[in-house]
C-alpha cells in the first residue's frame, strides 16, 4: 500500500509539473492555434536562469529562503521576456502565413534556443541545489512524500487558481477569450489583439518558468536538453485534456503523470517515454478533441 | 536613408537583447571550482550584433510588406510572370546541356580526382540528397509535416544489419527488402494518422520516431541496445570482396545510381495523377476530396514512398559505416533533413539537391564552425520561413493559362 501511495503521489507531482507546462501550450494554442515548440525551451531557460542566480547569490552568502524567492522571481521575469521575444520574432510575422510555416519556424526557434544555451553555458549536466528545507511535520511520512513534492503541489494549485481568475474574471481574460474565438471580430470591438497575444505568451512562459524551477530542484540536474522531452509530454497532456481548455490541461497532466508513474513502478522504467506517445496516438484516434475539449468545429 | 527614430529603435532593441541574454551569455558558473565567470565581452558582442541586425531585420521586413516594389509587375498580371533564373537556365538548351554534361562528368570522375576522405563525405551528402528527396514527397508535395522521418532511415539500416547478422543476407538482397520494410512501416504509421493534419501530425510522427529510437535503445535482445551492431559487410561486386578504398568508390557509384533513379522517379511522379493529387491535398484537403481524390490512398502512398526511399538510404548508410547504433537516428537527424527540404525549396527537386549539398558539405569543410551548425540550422528555419517560405530555388507552380483571351483581344 505504501508503494502504491508513493507511486500515486509521485505521479501527482510529476503530473502537476506537466500541467504547469501544459497550461502554456494550451493557452497559446487556444489563441493562435500553433504548437509553440519553443515552450519547452522557455522552461529550460527558466531553470537555467534560476540556477545561475542561485549560484551567484550563494557565493555572495545570502540565506536560503531569500535566494529561493529571488531566483524564482528572476526566472519568471526572464522566461516571460524570452516568451515575449520569441513570439515577436518567430511567430508574429507569420500570423497570416500557412500553418506549416509557423510550425517549422517554431521548431527552428526551439533548436536555436537549445543550442544557444548549449554554446553559451555548457553541454554537460549541472547539479541544481535543493533549496526547499525539510519540513518537520512531514518526517513521519518521509518515505511516501518529500517536502519538495508538497511545495510543488501547493505551488501548482496556487498558480492554477490565479490563472483561472485571470482568464475568467478579469478584462484581460475576457479579451483573451474573445481573441481565441475570433481575432477579426475581437479587433473590431476594440481589443488590441497583438497585446493580448503577447500577454498570453508572457503568462504561459511565466508558468513554465515556475515549473522549470520546481522540477529542477526536484530532480536536481539540468542541462540544455531537458526542455524538449518535457515540452513534448506537456503537449501530450494538453491534447489529452482537450487543447485550449485550462482544466483539461491540468487533468491531462495528472493522467499522464499517474500513467508514467505506475507504468514505471509496476512494469518497466525503460519505456517510460513510450507511454506518453502511445497515449497521444490513442487519444487522437479515438477522441481527437481530448477529454474536456469541445469538438465539432471544422473550418473550411 | 536611415532615419533618427530607426536608430533609436535599434538602440532599444540592442538594450533589450543585452538584458535578455545577460544571465546566459555573460555569467557562467564553474561548478568544480565554485567560481563565477563574468564574460563582459559577450555582452558587447550581443549589443553591437543586435544593433546592426535590427536594421537588417527592418529592411527585410519592409521588403516583405505587400506593395513594395510590386507596382511594376502589378500592371502586367495577364502575362506569364518571368521565370526565376534557375528555371530559365533549364529552358535554355545552350546552357542547360553543357552544364548537365559537365556535372555528369564531374560526378563520374569525382572519386578518382579527390581523396577517399572527400569521396566519403560526398557519399554522405548523396545519402542526404536521397533522404531529402524522400521527405520532399511527404512534406513538400503532400504537405504532411513528418518529424519522425529518421525512423524509416533507421528501419533500413537495422534491416540490413540484422538480416546480415542472423541470416547472412548480402547488400543487394537487403536493399529491396529494406525498401519493402520501409514501405510497410510507412503505411503502419500512415494508418493511425490519416485523420490528422498539421500540428497533430507533426507531434505524432515525432512520437513515432522517438518510439522507434527508444525501442532500438532498450530492446537488447533484438537490436543489441546502445552498443549497436558492428562488422556489417560492405557491398561486394559480383561476389568479390573489395578493399576499403575501392569499396568506398563502389558505394559512391551505388549512391549516384540510387540518386539518379530517385530523381527520375520523383520527377515523373510529380506530374502524374498521384503527384497532382498530393499537391491538391497540400493546398486544400476538402476541395481535394470534393474533386474525387481518395484522401487515404493518396496520403498512404506519400508516406510509403517517402519511407521506402529513406529505408533504402538507410541500407546504404549501414553498408557505408559498417556499424549502426541508435545514436545515429535521433530526432535531430529528422530536423536536419527537414532543413534541407525547407532551405532548398519545398517541392523542388533541384532545390533539395542543392540544399543537401550545401547543408551537409559546408559543416564538413568548415570544421571550426561545426559547433555552431545546429544553431545556424535553427536560425535558418525561422528566417527562411519568414522571408523566403518557398526556399532558395522554389518550386514552379503549374499555372493554367487560358490562351483564348489574348487572341480575342487582338482580333
Amino acid at each position: 500500500m505504501d508503494y502504491f501511495l508513493e507511486l500515486f503521489l509521485g505521479g501527482l507531482t510529476r503530473g502537476s509539473i506537466y500541467a504547469l507546462i501544459a497550461l502554456g501550450y494550451t493557452m497559446v494554442y487556444g489563441i493562435i492555434e500553433l504548437i509553440n515548440f519553443a515552450h519547452g525551451e522557455i522552461y529550460m531557460i527558466g531553470a537555467f536562469t534560476a540556477l545561475i542566480v542561485i549560484s551567484v547569490l550563494t557565493l555572495m552568502g545570502m540565506n536560503t529562503i531569500a535566494i529561493l524567492v529571488i531566483a524564482g522571481v528572476v526566472a519568471v521575469i526572464y522566461s516571460s521576456a524570452y516568451g515575449y521575444t520569441v513570439e515577436k520574432i518567430a511567430y508574429k510575422p507569420l500570423r497570416n502565413a500557412p500553418r506549416l510555416s509557423a510550425l517549422i519556424s517554431a521548431i527552428g526557434m526551439s533548436l536555436f534556443l537549445q543550442n544557444y544555451v548549449r554554446l553559451a553555458q555548457t553541454p554537460n549536466f549541472l547539479s541544481f541545489p535543493n533549496l526547499i528545507p525539510d519540513f518537520e511535520f512531514i518526517k513521519p511520512y518521509a518515505h511516501i512524500i518529500g517536502s519538495t513534492e508538497i511545495v510543488i503541489l501547493i505551488t501548482t494549485a496556487v498558480v492554477m487558481v490565479l490563472l483561472t481568475i485571470l482568464i475568467k474574471f478579469t478584462n484581460t481574460g475576457k479579451a483573451m477569450r474573445a481573441t481565441s474565438q475570433d481575432k477579426t471580430m475581437a479587433m473590431l470591438v476594440g481589443i488590441n489583439v497583438n497585446r493580448i497575444i503577447s500577454i498570453t505568451f508572457v503568462a504561459g512562459s511565466a508558468t513554465a518558468a515556475i515549473g522549470g524551477v520546481l522540477i529542477a530542484s526536484h530532480i536536481g540536474m539540468i542541462n540544455f536538453y531537458i526542455g524538449f522531452m518535457v515540452g513534448i509530454k506537456a503537449f501530450v497532456a494538453a491534447v489529452l485534456g482537450g487543447i485550449g481548455s485550462i482544466p483539461g490541461a491540468v487533468l491531462g497532466g495528472f493522467i499522464l503523470g499517474w500513467t508514467e508513474s505506475f507504468a514505471t513502478g509496476y512494469v518497466s522504467s525503460d519505456y517510460e517515454d513510450v507511454f506518453a506517445f502511445l497515449f497521444l496516438v490513442l487519444i487522437l484516434i479515438f477522441r481527437p478533441a481530448g477529454i474536456l475539449g469541445r469538438s465539432g468545429k471544422h473550418e473550411i | 536613408m536611415i532615419k533618427l527614430n530607426e536608430i533609436k529603435r535599434a538602440f532599444l532593441v540592442s538594450a533589450w537583447f543585452i538584458f535578455l541574454t545577460f544571465p546566459i551569455m555573460v555569467i557562467r558558473i564553474n561548478p568544480v571550482e565554485h567560481i563565477v565567470e563574468w564574460r563582459w565581452k559577450n555582452m558587447a558582442l550581443v549589443g553591437i550584433g543586435s544593433f546592426f541586425l535590427s536594421f537588417v531585420w527592418n529592411y527585410l521586413m519592409k521588403q516583405k510588406e505587400p506593395g513594395f516594389k510590386k507596382t511594376e509587375t502589378a500592371e502586367k498580371t495577364d502575362t506569364i510572370p518571368p521565370l526565376p533564373p534557375a528555371r530559365r537556365i533549364q529552358r535554355e538548351k545552350r546552357i542547360y546541356i553543357p552544364a548537365l554534361v559537365a556535372i555528369g562528368t564531374l560526378t563520374i570522375v569525382f572519386p578518382f580526382i579527390f581523396s577517399m576522405y572527400q569521396t566519403n563525405i560526398m557519399v554522405s551528402a548523396l545519402i542526404y540528397i536521397m533522404l531529402g528527396l524522400g521527405l520532399n514527397i511527404v512534406v513538400g508535395l503532400a504537405g504532411l509535416l513528418d518529424l519522425g522521418y529518421v525512423a524509416f532511415y533507421a528501419v533500413g539500416a537495422y534491416a540490413y544489419a540484422l538480416l546480415n547478422y542472423h541470416f547472412g543476407i548480402s547488400f543487394w538482397m537487403a536493399l529491396p527488402i529494406g525498401g519493402v520494410l520501409g514501405a510497410v512501416f510507412g503505411i503502419l504509421l500512415g494508418f493511425p494518422v490519416l485523420r490528422l493534419r498539421g500540428d497533430y501530425l507533426a507531434i505524432v510522427t515525432l512520437g513515432f520516431g522517438e518510439i522507434i529510437h527508444i525501442i532500438l535503445q532498450n530492446w537488447n535482445e533484438f537490436s543489441f541496445g546502445p552498443s549497436g551492431i558492428a562488422n556489417i559487410p560492405r557491398p561486394s561486386l559480383f561476389g568479390i570482396d573489395l578493399s576499403v578504398h575501392s569499396s568506398t568508390i563502389y558505394i559512391y557509384y551505388i549512391m549516384i545510381g540510387l540518386c539518379i533513379v530517385t530523381i527520375f522517379v520523383v520527377n515523373r511522379l510529380q506530374n502524374s495523377r498521384i503527384g497532382r493529387a498530393w499537391v491538391a491535398l497540400r493546398e486544400d484537403e476538402l476541395a481535394c476530396q470534393a474533386m474525387g481524390i481518395d484522401k487515404a490512398k493518396t496520403k498512404l502512398t506519400a508516406f510509403a514512398l517517402g519511407a521506402t526511399l529513406a529505408s533504402m538510404a538507410g541500407v546504404v548508410f549501414a553498408a557505408k559505416t559498417t556499424f549502426v547504433n541508435p545514436a545515429s537516428f535521433t530526432i535531430w537527424e529528422s530536423i536536419i533533413i527537414l532543413c534541407i527540404v525547407v532551405m532548398g525549396g519545398m517541392g523542388s527537386i533541384i532545390g533539395v539537391i542543392a540544399g543537401a549539398l550545401v547543408l551537409i558539405l559546408t559543416p564538413e569543410y568548415l570544421r571550426a564552425f561545426s559547433e555552431y551548425r545546429m544553431l545556424a540550422f535553427g536560425t535558418m528555419l525561422v528566417v527562411m520561413m519568414i522571408f523566403r517560405p518557398g526556399g532558395f530555388i522554389p518550386d514552379v507552380r503549374r499555372i493554367y493559362k487560358f490562351e483564348g483571351v489574348k487572341s480575342m483581344d487582338k482580333s
